[in-house]
């Protein structure tokens, strides 16, 4: 028989894949039904976001943090505000830091059951979006209550957080996290031990401990090759320091040890939400430097200088001081930094978004080599990408 | 912590005096200033050396200051996990003189260095795909830069005659507006008009 040549075959898969979780192109040169390579194109969503918040004053600029990652926009809030505390120096009330570590959980379980029940789907199972997007609702219900938003919260400040909490929510916030234990062990009855789910993601995409660091994973990504490495507990910020909660590790690094690293990590945020409400003092919830943070509408009304204050912050905003940080928390999907550089005026000089997604993606052919071309579908859902802040 | 930067900062610097420019320690953060044609070795050795170990490049960016001679630095920040620390590297390039790639040492530069080179035109060599990654195929310009204007030069809209997305000159209703917010009591630095006449000459 004549040997014949076998050529590869390339496929154009996105950008309106519905497993391509968003807008991703990725071009795979296939052999025959094994990828050879896999070429991720990105920036179809690239809004320039970096770019606008040079021309918006630090105020401004804290909404388009909320459409980066827009599954969890708190926990990216979190991460500005933060920055500009530090060049501002500005110390936060510890009531406004317990209720900035409640949300930032809020955002982890927010992103962690979109996450889980979409990868789900993408391998086979319906019915975890199903049951997850209910909870997804009720969670939002909450970011309503306090922000007035479902889900661009735009809530977080420089020196603390917008609004105080509604009398009531902090025991519905409780009431709920007591329930929601539950619906992890029913997602997980549907997903851990299902046969057709392990045949998915079970030893697909392995990636090692060495390479994970090589290829600057972050949170629980990395954290599926069993190195223990969560930002919240090396570098705390705000009070996670009094926190009590694990950090879950796995062994294996594949698809599968990913899928369990959010499942769990989902119980250990409940922890911190019940500890955050059960602990939360009262007192303000803003910084008390009218230059930053501005006043009380009630003030507003009888005081010429609140009224002045008022007026400068919303307009000519605040000045910070020249300089340069980079800060990073640990957000739903891995280390959320921003390099800020400021000049000393009223507009951020340069900020950079440091985005988990990014650096996850670009590992993307390292995982699917030699694969088969549904596996690529399982390594896109199980390394939780999100468009908004890849393309930023 | 502080301390613990500054001695590493010093260390540093008296390992590698050829290729540290300087370091310093500002808000808590370590920033090493190196030579741009010795960074490969500088990462690396950061990477390497026990007393360093920074095992992960977190971010590379560029930044642009149009004023300066060198216009472009690039910045490197590197987390060590052995060591819970933060480190920040930055070199100083112009338009045309290319940064070595550190793509051979931490494989994660790759797409942050395409990034750079995208968005603000700083070339890398040795880079193994430099490619645009962010713009539209075909894209004409470094968007990040400082004299790129905000709302750009072209736009897209598809057209029905021809079947397919044309580009066009940006036309807006109403100019993007730019205020002058800055207090002339705190925020102008240099001269105002009249300052001349402070002098006494006028």
């Amino acid at each position: 028989m004549a040997e014949t040549q076998i050529k590869n075959f390339t496929l154009n898969f996105g950008p309106q894949h519905p497993a391509a979780h968003g807008v991703l192109r990725l071009v795979l040169e296939m052999d025959g039904e094994v990828i050879e390579r896999a070429d991720p194109h990105i920036g179809l969503l690239h809004r320039g976001t970096e770019k606008l918040i040079e021309y918006k004053s630090y105020l401004q600029a804290i909404p388009y943090f909320d459409r980066l990652d827009y599954v969890a926009p708190q926990n990216q809030e979190h991460a500005f505000a933060l920055a500009v505390e530090k060049l501002l120096g500005l110390e936060v009330p510890p009531r406004a830091q317990y209720i900035r570590v409640l949300y930032a959980e809020i955002g982890r379980i927010l992103s962690h059951i979109l996450n889980v029940c979409s990868y789900a789907m993408d391998v086979g199972a319906m019915t975890p979006m199903l049951w997850g997007f209910e909870e997804r609702e009720r969670l939002m219900e909450f970011c309503e209550r306090v922000s007035g938003a479902r889900m661009h919260m735009n809530y977080f400040r420089p020196g603390g957080v917008a609004f105080d909490m509604p009398s009531g929510l902090a025991e519905d916030i409780h009431g709920w996290a007591d329930h929601f234990p539950s619906f992890v062990d029913d997602c997980e009855t549907l997903l851990t031990e299902n046969r057709i789910f392990k045949q998915r993601t079970v030893d697909i995409g392995v990636i090692t401990a060495d390479q994970a660091l090589d290829w600057g994973f972050s949170g629980p990504n990395l954290r599926a090759c069993g190195i223990a490495w969560d930002l919240r507990k090396a570098q705390p910020y705000d009070v996670y320091e009094k926190m009590e909660f694990g950090v879950v590790v796995g062994k294996h690094g594949d698809c599968y040890a990913r899928y369990l690293m959010r499942m769990a990590e989902m119980r250990e945020s409940v922890k911190i939400i019940k500890q955050c409400v059960d602990q939360m003092p009262g007192g303000p919830v803003k910084a008390d430097d009218r230059k930053i943070t501005p006043p009380s509408r009630a003030e507003m009304k009888d005081s010429m200088e609140a009224l002045i204050h008022h007026f400068k912050l919303f307009t000519e905003g605040y000045h910070v001081p020249a300089g340069e940080t980079y800060t990073a928390v640990e957000a739903p999907k891995g280390e959320f930094g921003v390099y800020l550089v400021s000049d000393g005026t009223n507009k951020p000089y340069r900020c950079k978004i440091r985005a988990p997604g990014f650096a996850h993606l670009q590992a993307l052919e390292l995982l699917s080599k030699g694969h088969m071309l549904a596996d690529v579908v399982a390594n896109i859902g199980s390394i939780d990408i999100v468009f908004g802040e890849i393309d930023r | 912590m502080d301390l613990a930067l500054k001695d590493l900062g010093d260390y540093v610097a008296e390992a590698l005096p050829q290729e540290v420019l300087g370091t310093k320690v500002e808000f808590d953060e370590l920033i090493i200033r190196a030579r741009r044609d010795l960074i490969v070795k500088v990462l690396t050795f950061l990477r390497d050396d026990v007393n360093c170990r920074f095992q992960q490049l977190m971010d590379l960016c560029g930044v642009d200051y149009p004023e300066r001679e060198k216009r472009f630095e690039v910045v490197y920040n590197l987390l060590s996990l052995t060591h819970n620390m933060r480190v920040r590297v930055k070199v100083e390039t112009d338009e045309e003189t290319p940064v070595p790639s550190v793509s051979g040492v931490f494989s994660a530069a790759t797409w942050w260095e395409r990034e750079a080179w995208d968005l603000f035109g700083i070339y890398f060599s040795d880079h193994p795909d430099l490619r645009r990654i962010m713009t539209d195929y075909g894209f004409d310009g470094h968007p990040l830069r400082k004299d790129f204007p905000l709302t750009g030069y072209v736009e897209v809209r598809y057209d029905d005659e021809q079947k397919r997305v044309v580009y066009e000159p940006v036309k807006l209703t109403q100019e993007f507006r730019t205020f002058d917010f800055l207090s002339p009591w705190e925020g102008v630095q240099g001269v105002l008009p009249g300052d001349e006449k402070a002098d006494g000459d006028a």
